[in-house]
């Protein structure tokens, strides 16, 4: 496997896997966080994996209290030296299957102001757009920006859009937008620029559950469904 | 309990942060100056990762209904009690009835009051710390506000001896105080000019040789768009070589990102977790505490300081903070 190590400041060493964003290298990534997650580590604080790199934080004073003999050594050397020990044992092949998640999508009307302009920009129709975004390959690079937000590959090029010119000031949770080549969903409320197609009554993130706060996580497949307001409303009703 | 006769600026409970799930987006939050945060707890007996109430500029009037075993430590924004000053980085016994106020804003921005028990507000992902923007942890996801109630949580052993110290000498008064204070080694940081100690980023190569040189001699002034996510700087702007595709990952506190405006970003406690602007530093965790205390409109200079002697100069900083705790420990004790 190939991969470099370096450090993101005194408490942090980021582990490279990959200089683009490609789906072998995603699986790198997943095998590497999903590693490092099933294991005990004093020292390790928390696993933050991206789209090419997995960042691992540490606390450099339990790494000196569980190498005594090396007190004079920089934690952030026997960090590396412990991740390429721990990363030599690691074999590929033993990855879990991906988890397939559903997410309905109400698309156009006031959940979707800008349905008509995406479908304007790329002169097709807005049964066209709806047809060509519920039926993408979608794949959660990673998440992060703001709380359970999704990076997600895997859309049409044929629906890609650019952003608004003028950004809104509150987008409601929910909200299902394109900006680019890139399609996502709002988690929480925020200002942004991305044209909303639709939204989804799902919620993305989930304060109380301290188990697993996101709805996605790294690595989910997920597929759009379109979905009409009555079931909108009824499964936003169960939520 | 404490009653909340006003707000103050900015008032949260925060501890040292919401680790653990940075992974699904979660902001890490907690103290922006955790040292100062540190520090308060010890002197009251308290774990350095209690929830303390970090108050900005312009601090609170809080009426205490019960005697407590209180600290101020940080940025001095002029503390009374009853109308009396207040020493700061002490352990103060306050009496029931008292009413602790503050005032003008003398050094540093941000004070740090710590309570015997610590706050009990719920713990929400491992965490006390308040995140405003997604209204989750602290006293109901929000800063205080008037009327709130503040109750302290259980105290530990090594509070109670410090309360049983000060007992006697309270009497008549509406707090007493230890006579003794923390070294100054650990005060400098709020009175010394503001050169704060830089990494060289990732990204820091891909700049152009002006921008680096400017980085590393030139004045950057706080902006007035600054708050706990992160301080705007103005200054000389700071360009790429040529252009760069950056691919988001991971980002920490006191990373120093530099978007295509040139004008550059420091992230703090309410930092995103992943950014994708090109990372021209990283200020040393020792120094931390400098920029969270830095108001806006004051100037700041970074200095180049390598990975292994920022790291060296940290675990410097945690060994003094255990002599510390050893410290207050046996003072009461004996």
């Amino acid at each position: 496997m190939n991969y470099s190590l370096r450090p993101l400041g005194d408490h942090a060493i980021v582990i490279q896997l990959g200089n683009s964003i490609q789906q072998e290298t995603h699986e790198m990534v997943k095998v590497v966080s999903t590693f490092f997650e099933t294991r005990t580590i004093e020292w390790l604080v928390e696993i933050i994996p991206a789209f090419t790199t997995v960042t691992l934080y540490y606390d450099p004073i339990k790494i000196i209290e569980s190498h005594k003999p090396f007190q004079n050594t920089l934690p952030y050397k026997i960090v590396c030296s412990e991740i390429e020990y721990m990363l030599s044992q690691l074999t590929i092949g033993e990855q879990s299957d991906s988890r397939i998640v559903d997410i309905p999508v109400c698309y156009g009307g006031e959940f979707g102001p800008d349905l008509e302009e995406v479908a304007n920009h790329n002169h097709i129709s807005t049964e066209e757009v709806i047809a060509k975004h519920s039926n993408g390959d979608y794949l959660v690079y990673m998440i992060g920006f703001a709380p359970g937000f999704p990076y997600i590959g895997g859309m049409s090029p044929d629906i890609a859009t650019p952003r608004r010119e003028s950004p809104r000031l509150k987008i409601p949770a929910g909200s299902v937008g394109i900006a680019g080549e890139q399609t996502g969903v709002y988690p929480i409320e925020t200002p942004g620029g991305w044209q909303l197609i639709g939204r989804t009554p799902l919620k993305l993130f989930k304060p109380n559950n301290d188990d697993s706060p996101s709805l996605l996580k790294a690595g989910d497949r997920i597929r759009f469904n379109p979905i009409s307001f009555e079931e909108y409303k009824a499964l936003e009703e169960e939520q | 309990m404490i009653n909340v006769m006003k707000p103050g600026l900015l008032s949260t409970i925060q501890d040292l942060g919401r680790y653990g799930y940075q992974k699904y987006g979660v902001i890490v939050s907690g103290s922006m100056d955790p040292l100062a945060h540190k520090i308060s707890n010890l002197l009251v007996g308290n774990d350095e990762n209690e929830a303390t109430l970090e108050m900005t500029l312009m601090g609170p009037m809080l009426e205490f209904r019960e005697t407590a075993l209180i600290s101020i430590c940080g940025g001095d924004l002029s503390p009374t009690i009853d109308g009396k000053p207040v020493p700061l980085r002490r352990s103060l016994l306050i009496k029931a009835g008292s009413v602790l106020k503050f005032g003008a804003c003398k050094s540093g921005c941000r004070s740090y009051l710590a309570i015997a028990g610590g706050f009990n507000v719920a713990t929400v992902m491992n965490s006390k710390s308040t995140y405003v923007r997604a209204g989750i942890g602290g006293l109901n996801g929000r800063s205080l506000k008037e009327g709130d109630n503040l109750e302290p949580g259980t105290i530990k052993k090594e509070s109670e001896n410090i309360i049983e110290y000060l007992l006697p000498f309270l009497e008549d008064n509406d707090f007493t105080e230890i006579d003794w204070s923390i070294s100054s080694e650990f005060i400098s940081a709020y009175h010394q000019k503001k050169t704060i100690r830089v990494i060289p980023g990732t990204e820091y190569d891909l700049f152009s040789p002006e921008s680096r040189e400017h980085f590393f001699n030139k004045a950057f002034k706080v902006s007035a768009q600054s708050d706990r996510m992160g301080y705007r700087l103005e200054g000389p702007s700071l360009h790429l070589e040529k252009d760069f595709d950056m691919i988001s990952e991971a980002v920490a506190f006191g990373t120093i990102q530099v978007p295509s405006n040139g004008k550059p970003i420091v992230l703090l406690a309410d930092r995103q977790t992943t950014g994708g602007y090109p990372r021209i530093g990283q200020i040393a965790s020792v120094d931390l505490p400098l920029i969270a205390q830095a108001k806006p409109g004051e100037e700041l200079i970074f200095t180049m300081i390598s990975h292994e002697k920022a790291q060296e100069l940290y675990i410097d900083r945690e060994r003094q903070l255990r002599h510390l705790k050893q410290g207050v420990a046996l003072k009461f004790n004996s």
